[in-house]
């Protein structure tokens, strides 16, 4: 069975600096790590494949520099890695990313077999959208499967599989046909270190490397920054708050008054939302 | 286990190590070169000096794409008590030259642009991989090493162990013993953070210029050590150590001796409005020429800290590193296109050569500095403060005549310290440099 896992590159929160002086976030020499939630995705991947047999590769886009990561998910036992980089992606949003992975995807089902499932984390440490893995499946027409907290069955004969999905309130079991695409919760497994055998072969690896062209991609207005409608408008460090939280008295309540309750509140100490909302309700 | 064989097998990814694996890698050996921690220099302090001659002999034209903060051009020698400092500061144009001869670095930027150089040049490098121990065979020839990874094992021809001061690598294996508390120095060091202009300003510095000062005095508070103070580009490195058996008989914290150190009235000002970034703490390993273990055997060569070649007195560590790591890597060249066996006999042209570079001369040169600076504790306290007192006798105009002053300044010393002992302090001085 071929899995194929998406991963991405990202800074390490933990040592992201903002300058002191200008005040602005210190990219440089910052270091880079897998999305942490990506690599529960992995270890299933390879849990999958330890149990019956096949290839999992793991695929990125990003800037040349990506590589790293996927030297590191090779030595933590990866079979394959495909890396899409290309300048074109620059700047991409989730939606041009997702238009990149899905044609990436497509390619690899060409070259290396077509995967029965699709991972990827349940979202990244940057973006905290958790939108790229139902992108693709919509581009690819998988059925998808996400927050996904464990896999209870995967019966290969009928191409099905059984999947505990955490959801508000509770567990969801839910059962569906390959291929799927799931994205994966954070603390269902741990990754496993890699031997010495899979480090040095990794070491010495070659990674595949696709431009958008290699990739068959041939609609570049998709891609980077042209395919992106999400505008950033600003980024910054926010000043620590000297406000407390505030608790709102909502004993005995009933649920519209309560509603007044709180908005109530949120008005008293943000103006501005309280204009905001009017104009827009005027139309303006 | 890997089933390919080595030609070398490196432990470690600090200079010392990456010397011996690119001079290897690029004469066409086949490297395995392994490092504990996750990336090269992430284990290593960070702020330091780099001597440009000895990455120069490995790598010529390093200054193209090397991260280098500042080169120096002015070096500040401070001799302080609680309030005030003595100086001797040289300055010169001449340091301004076209192929300056030291920067200030930072390692954790350097350490992995060395590596960066070490994998071009053809070795391959696995990280956050331990090497747990040396592998060998029934003659008690070293052929390889096992690592703390599953099928962890590795061989080779020659194992040469790069691995820093605290080696376990080797110190487990007996080929030297364990650290000694007083011939190692703990050291405490931070980053603080300020604009480039202010740095500028604050040290009389345009473009990379930098300066470094070396400070010893009270500021160890009666313990054998020093503090200092580079300037980076945006940052200035501040930092103090002192010799760990010192800080266990006084009880005294490193952090503590810093935080002083950065509050004393003639430093506190170089630092002000600055944000402190990064703490770091680490050995060096300081009891030159007589701790020198073993430096190889049977399948087996010590490159750097490992080897204990630290050059206290002149503050030089890394050069050493590299130019031991270096010569070792020209060792097994050597022997490997004769055709010779790594044999503890073959590799004693290792030593040999070393004995005939600065690394082996300087540290004879102050073998005696060490024991000298351990057991007199006058130099750390009493000799400052006289040091200090008599610039401000000399200095102060008020009525009274220089002949007096003099006079006063000289019976300061001699009420500090017996006659025989000045002249005994001095004659052991003069005796241990020469
Ligand atoms: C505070 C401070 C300031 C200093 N300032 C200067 C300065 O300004 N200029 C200067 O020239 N020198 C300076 N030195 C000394 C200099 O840092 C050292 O001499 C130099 O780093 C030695 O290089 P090395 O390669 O031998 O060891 P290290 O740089 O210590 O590298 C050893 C490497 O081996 C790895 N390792 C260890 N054990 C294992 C294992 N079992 N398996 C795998 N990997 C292992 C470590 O992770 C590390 O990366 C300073 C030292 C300190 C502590």
């Amino acid at each position: 069975m071929h899995i194929v896992v998406c991963l991405k590159q990202v800074p390490d929160s933990a040592q992201i600096r903002v300058h002191p002086v200008t005040n602005t976030i210190m990219r440089q020499g910052v270091p880079t790590i897998i999305n942490p939630y990506d690599l529960f995705a992995l270890e299933e991947a390879m849990r999958l494949r330890d149990l019956i047999g096949g290839e999992v590769t793991v695929l990125t886009m990003g800037p040349p520099m990506a590589e790293d990561s996927l030297r590191k998910a090779l030595t933590f036992g990866a079979d394959r890695a495909v890396l899409l980089t290309d300048r074109f992606f620059a700047g991409s949003d989730t939606l041009a990313t997702s238009f990149a992975l899905a044609s990436a995807l497509t390619k690899i089902g060409q070259e290396f077999g077509v995967p029965s499932i699709v991972f990827t984390g349940k979202q990244t440490i940057d973006g905290d959208t958790a939108q790229v893995g139902p992108g693709i499946a919509k581009r690819l027409g998988l059925n998808q499967l996400t927050y996904v907290a464990r896999i209870v069955e995967l019966d290969r004969d009928a191409n099905k599989i059984i999947v505990e999905r955490r959801a508000e309130g509770g567990v969801q079991v839910l059962e569906t046909r390959l291929p799927v695409l799931i994205t994966m919760l954070e603390g269902v497994n741990e990754i496993r270190r890699g031997s010495l055998e899979s480090a040095y072969r990794a070491a010495s690896a070659k990674i595949v490397t696709w431009n958008a062209a290699a990739a068959g991609i041939t609609d570049l207005t998709k891609c980077g920054l042209k395919g992106s409608p999400t505008i950033v408008k600003k980024v910054f460090a926010p000043t620590p708050r000297a406000e407390k939280a505030h608790q709102v008295p909502t004993d005995g309540l009933a649920p519209e008054a309560l509603a007044d309750a709180v908005i109530a509140e949120i008005f008293s100490r943000q103006p501005s939302v309280e204009s905001d909302l009017v104009r827009f309700s005027a139309g303006q | 286990m890997i089933e390919e064989r080595f030609d070398a097998i490196v432990v470690g990814a600090g200079p010392s190590g990456n010397a011996a694996a690119y001079t290897m890698a690029k004469a066409g050996l086949k490297v395995l070169q392994l490092e504990r921690g996750e990336y090269p220099g992430s284990k290593n302090v960070q702020g330091a000096i780099l001597y440009a001659d000895a990455l120069e002999k490995i790598i010529p034209d390093f200054r193209e794409d090397a991260p280098l903060e500042r080169h120096i051009i002015e070096q500040r020698l401070w001799t302080m008590d609680e309030k005030s400092y003595v100086g001797m500061h040289y300055r010169s144009e001449d340091f301004n030259e076209e192929r300056p001869n030291r920067y200030t670095i930072l390692r954790a930027q350097f350490d992995k642009w060395f590596s960066s150089k070490v994998r071009e040049a053809g070795a391959i490098l696995l990280c956050e991989t331990t090497v747990t121990e040396l592998i060998r065979d029934g003659a008690g020839k070293v052929t390889g090493v096992r690592t703390d990874r599953d099928g962890g094992t590795a061989l080779a021809d020659i194992v040469i162990l790069g691995e820093g001061v605290n080696g376990l690598v080797g110190q487990r294996s007996g080929l030297r013993p364990e650290l000694q508390p007083d011939s190692v120095a703990l050291a405490v060091k931070e980053m603080h953070f300020l604009p480039r202009e202010v740095i500028e300003s604050r040290f009389n510095l345009k473009g990379n210029e930098g300066v470094v000062i070396e400070a010893m005095g009270t500021i160890t508070d009666g313990m054998t050590g020093t503090g200092f103070l580079y300037t980076n580009q945006e940052s200035v490195s501040v930092g103090i150590g002192c010799i760990v058996s010192d800080f266990a008989e006084s009880g005294k914290t490193a952090y503590g001796l810093l935080e002083a150190f950065k509050n004393h009235p003639s430093i506190k000002p170089l630092l002000e409005n600055s944000e402190c970034k990064e703490y770091a703490a680490h050995l060096i390993p300081e009891g030159g020429y007589h701790s020198i273990p073993e430096l190889y055997g049977d399948g087996w060569l010590v490159v750097g800290d490992a080897g204990q070649f630290v050059n206290a007195v002149h503050r030089e560590g890394s050069n050493l590193a590299m130019t031991t790591g270096r010569i070792a890597g020209e060792t097994v060249i050597a022997l490997k296109h004769r055709g010779a066996a790594m044999s503890k006999a073959n590799l004693a042209a290792y030593k040999r050569t070393l004995d005939e570079t600065f690394v082996m001369k300087d540290l004879k040169k102050y073998k005696r500095i060490p024991a000298l600076l351990h057991r007199n504790k006058q130099l750390f306290g009493l000799y400052p403060r006289l040091l200090t007192a008599a610039a401000q006798t000399w200095f102060r105009v008020d009525g009274v005549d220089k002949r007096s002053k003099e006079n006063a300044i000289l019976r300061s010393f001699r009420k500090g310290r017996t006659l025989s002992g000045l002249i005994g302090d001095a004659f052991k001085l003069a005796r241990a440099w020469r």
